[in-house]
């Protein structure tokens, strides 16, 4: 018997809105301490809270991307602790009535070593709207601890998945679906640095056909690496305690990336008692039909529509589509750029997951902060299709544009990178090779086709390498047929 | 003058009789000199106060004013009001001076009315006698070793000594009614969601309800006229289209259906205050009404309920009192825990942190579902019977409490017997109805008993109505203590 980890993730997606969930007051990163404080978000005597619908519009639109169960009412419970950077004492959050229910998650597990890659369904148990605590700054302070409650009452959506997950790669699978979703559907703009989504990761080990072992809660992963790390070392750890005779307690751990290990925050035994109740300074939550039909309506084509529409109608194949639906900036691009070059999906995909990505990845930049422009592209694309570049005059093309910017024509034009593609300029270059190369072409004739390439070239080099290289091959056999 | 109504010093000050700053003067002298042995005010600012009054006359000069321009208003020390101390009557908030007003008060600003000063309360709201404040007891005005009620008690001693022409309270449980009855003053408490609560101190959320206080129904229809309404930033707010709740005062009662509990009128209830209450509702027969006896079965069970669901609110509540950004905290702690638990020690009272420990009991793991959600049940059943008894009858009458004002430190060690003060007043905050209390003679020692008159949502018009028709026919509204 094998042992199988087992992982469940608890997701804090921060919402995009930018006032906060319960005020007016400012969601902007990085403003300085307590600019953004308001008397809500200080939590002054008698101050109420009012709810913030773009941040419950955006619960529906996850609602909806994830196929789930979008609760007609759900209610605002009150979370009880005390600590300084939780002005009220108390969070607003929802409890047994969540705003969303019951959804599902499609994702692709990359290959592995032997292991081929593999797609996957994972159940999402809820998703629930709640408030973000303020930040403590113990490092500016000596002796004291600052308070920044910039943050407090930034609104969140917690999304709770099954524990579905069976390997450190099938979370961070997980992981990454859902942040190119949330982002995909604008609801949340994915910055893990600034904290807008936060990972916990709940795992435990067993042996398959016996029940779940007990779990542990890593808290607050905030990058997909750590996510990794974190898990295969508690699942690590799990293993070599059970089979050393020890036994797992329920507890939270902390994750230190600087030593690449976990180790515990708190047990089960010493965890608050947050004595939920339905916070009475808040009605239910009601979410008509008409309201969820109305941003339904606004929601964008869903990534796994998108990656089938363009293996049915593009004809692109399944990695490829995967590869231009991970996010939507890239589905745009590539659909911007194929706008501009309509019939050429293929070669516009290659581009994008070829050249543009390799270049992007070298310069450490994602495709929203592409040099190039997706008209940019389509107007390149354009030209090698219609055989006025070549390849290799599209690369010069390719290059010019990444580093100085301008139009694939202007640039065609400039550098005189048009290919010769008249048959009867082509044909008398041919001719005087020919003429000029007798010896090697008889060798050719008795048989040594590997010379093909070497007349190739010459003409390329007689062409200055415009020369259009189909039509080339083509009068070039021809010719040397006799 | 300080026997007046507000439509008669409305007159005054647009006949230009007495102006706004010599009416509020006038009651400063009066706060200056009798407040010191009532303590009915916690804080006066008469240079606030003055610069209100200032542009009150401004406005009455300029023909702009409205039915409370320029009349000296005393708030309960409840209401956050921008430049004001305002404690909640504790050591808690003892230096909190609030940067804004609560909806309540920026009400009262934009009709002109001039914040008198901030009136006594105890803790927090939690009590019946004023008993619990951090600024020390209240008395009343009628007995000066007797307790004024809570715990708008500062208030109701401020409107019976005449120390303002008119106050507000707040009535979580009988806050209101209660201290108006053992001061022989009119209070009203709304249905709940028409004042709102924004910049309230919350003792129970899902309870509070502010209203007004003062000499009678007539003054409190045109106070609420000015307090009630829409405000965004209160989700329980109703939005409602505005209301005059003076518009019925006049009408007659013929025909009125006046239900009364029998639950109201049995054991526990004190004999001179049914006495009191009988003749009224003999009086109410000469008006015109009927009566009908109806029953409110589980109206027993509010005060239990009542003492489950407050304290988990406020338990919660209570929770932003923590040292850490404003009010008290303790001078001197070791950690972070005993920061907490030295301020909150230092700056609750005994019976705020009683109802905080009693809250976070009911509301602990294990104990909820047989507590809090039995509690819940239970308020929906007494809802439900006050909707079955407005079947038979249009308002229901009762006593406001079971007895007139008892001695100071009387019922100081037994919470129990404090708690039963309000035992007809708690079933109308857990079902939101509005209720009121009316002064309707005397008891024993010559304090005043009140009447109250509960309506079904939103009929505090019918109920205005009511007390106004009976304060015609009777002088019980405008009996004052003696010797102020």
């Amino acid at each position: 018997m094998t042992w199988e980890i087992v992982i469940g993730l608890e997701v804090h997606a921060q919402l995009s809105t930018s006032s906060k969930i319960f005020c007016g007051a400012s969601t902007a990163f990085g403003a300085e301490p307590n600019t953004q404080a308001d008397a809500v978000s200080l939590a002054l005597p008698g101050v109420l809270p009012v709810l913030n619908k773009g941040a419950v519009e955006r619960a529906i639109r996850f609602g909806l991307a994830t196929g789930a169960y979008i609760a007609p009412r759900s209610v605002f419970a009150r979370k009880n602790y005390f600590y300084p950077d939780l002005p009220k004492g108390y969070q607003i959050s929802q409890f047994d009535l969540p705003v969303v229910g019951n959804g599902q998650l499609v994702i692709q597990v990359p290959a592995q070593g032997n292991s081929p890659a593999y797609e996957k369904t994972v159940c999402l148990t809820r998703a629930h709207l709640e408030e973000d605590a303020g930040k403590s700054l113990h490092e500016d302070f000596h002796g004291m601890t600052g308070i920044d409650l910039n943050r407090a009452g930034t609104p969140l959506l917690e999304i709770v998945s099954e524990p579905d997950m069976r390997s450190a790669a099938e979370a961070v699978a997980y992981a990454k679906t859902l942040h190119s979703l949330v982002r995909w559907i604008g609801i949340c703009d994915g910055n893990m640095q600034e904290g807008s989504f936060r990972c916990d990761a709940n795992v435990s080990v067993h042996k398959s056909g016996t029940p779940f072992g007990t779990r542990r809660e890593i808290k607050n992963l905030n990058s997909f690496r750590f996510l990794e790390q974190a898990i295969n070392y508690e699942a690590r750890w799990q293993i070599e305690t059970l089979e050393s005779g020890g036994t797992i307690r329920q507890a939270t751990v902390l994750f230190d990336p600087d030593k690449g290990e976990t180790r515990m925050m708190r047990t089960k035994e010493e965890a608050h008692d947050y004595r939920y109740f339905p916070d009475p300074d808040l009605l239910p939550l009601e979410i008509s039909e008409e309201w969820k039909e109305r941003v339904r309506a606004t929601l964008p084509e869903l990534p796994q529509a998108r990656q089938a529409r363009y293996v049915s109608e593009l004809g692109l194949s399944v990695y490829d589509a995967g590869i231009l639906t991970a996010s939507r900036e890239m589905a745009d691009f590539f659909e911007a750029a194929l706008n501009e070059a309509p019939g050429h999906a293929k070669m516009c995909a290659n581009w994008l997951i070829g050249e543009i990505s390799a270049q992007l990845n070298r310069d450490g930049l994602d495709i929203a902060q592409c040099p190039i422009t997706p008209q940019q592209l389509g107007g390149m694309l354009k030209r090698i299709a219609d055989n006025t570049i070549s390849n290799s005059g599209a690369k010069e093309v390719f290059r010019t544009i990444w580093t100085e910017g301008g139009e694939a024509d202007a640039i065609i034009e400039a550098k005189g990178l048009k290919q010769v593609s008249d048959s009867g300029a082509i044909e008398v270059l041919v001719d005087e090779i020919i003429a000029a190369n007798a010896d090697k072409v008889a060798e050719y004739r008795s048989g040594k086709d590997k010379l093909f390439g070497f007349f190739v070239g010459l003409a390329m080099k007689a062409s200055k390498g415009k020369a259009n290289p189909a039509q080339l091959n083509e009068i070039l056999k021809r010719k040397l047929a006799g | 003058m300080i026997n007046a109504s507000l439509k008669q010093l409305s007159a005054q000050l647009a006949a230009k009789k007495i102006s706004s700053v010599e009416l509020t003067q006038l009651y400063l002298d009066r706060i200056a000199a009798l407040n010191p042995d009532l303590n009915a005010y916690i804080t006066v600012n008469p240079e606030l106060s003055l610069a209100q009054a200032r542009e009150a006359d401004a406005r009455i000069a300029a023909g702009k004013a409205e039915a409370l321009t320029g009349i000296p208003i005393a708030q309960k020390d409840i209401f956050c009001a921008k430049g004001w101390l305002t404690t909640c009557g504790s050591k808690m908030l003892h230096n909190f001076v609030s940067p804004y007003d609560a909806h309540v008060i920026g009400q009262f600003n934009n009709a002109g009315a001039v914040n008198l000063g901030k009136t006594n309360m105890d803790e927090f709201a939690m009590g019946s006698s004023n008993e619990t404040s951090y600024y020390g007891p209240v008395k009343n005005p009628w007995d000066k070793t007797r307790v004024p009620g809570g715990s708008s008690g500062g208030t109701a001693a401020a409107v019976a000594a005449r120390l303002c022409a008119a106050a507000t309270g707040t009535d979580t449980g009988g806050s209101i009614r209660q201290p108006a009855a053992l001061c022989g003053v009119s209070g009203l408490k709304p249905t709940y969601g028409v004042c709102s609560r924004y910049g309230m101190i919350a003792f129970a959320s899902s309870l509070d309800q502010a209203g007004p206080m003062a000499k009678s129904a007539e003054d409190l229809a045109l106070l609420l006229n000015v307090m009630a309404g829409f405000d965004e930033r209160d989700s329980t707010s109703l939005q409602r289209e505005r209301e005059d709740y003076a518009r019925d005062l006049a009408k007659p009662l013929n025909g009125l259906r006046i239900g009364l509990p029998k639950e109201f009128f049995a054991e526990g209830l004190g004999n001179d205050v049914g006495l009191a209450v009988q003749a009224a509702i003999t009086e109410y027969k000469k008006l015109g009404a009927t009566v009908v006896d109806i029953s409110l079965p589980n109206s027993r069970l509010s005060v239990p309920v009542y003492y489950v669901l407050a304290p988990a609110e406020a338990s919660s509540n209570l929770s932003r009192f923590d040292g850490v950004r404003y009010g008290y905290r303790a001078p001197e702690y070791v950690d972070l825990a005993d920061l907490y638990e030295k301020s909150r020690a230092q700056g609750f009272g005994t019976e705020v942190k009683r109802r905080i420990l009693i809250g976070t009991y009911v509301l602990s793991h294990g104990y909820y579902d047989a507590y809090y959600i039995k509690a819940q049940k239970i308020r929906r059943l007494i809802a439900q019977d006050f909707s079955n008894a407005f079947k038979q009858c249009d308002i229901i009458m009762g006593p406001t409490s079971p007895s007139t004002a008892f001695k100071l430190g009387e019922k100081g060690d037994d919470p129990v017997q404090m708690y039963l003060s309000d035992i007809y007043t708690i079933a109308v905050n857990l079902a939101g109805l509005p209720g009121m209390s009316i002064p309707c003679g005397f008891g024993e020692n010559a304090m005043p008993v009140g009447l109250q008159i509960i309506g079904n949502y939103f009929d505090e018009a019918r109920m205005l109505n009511a007390a106004h028709q009976y304060q015609l026919a009777t002088d019980w509204h405008s009996r004052a203590p003696q010797g102020l």
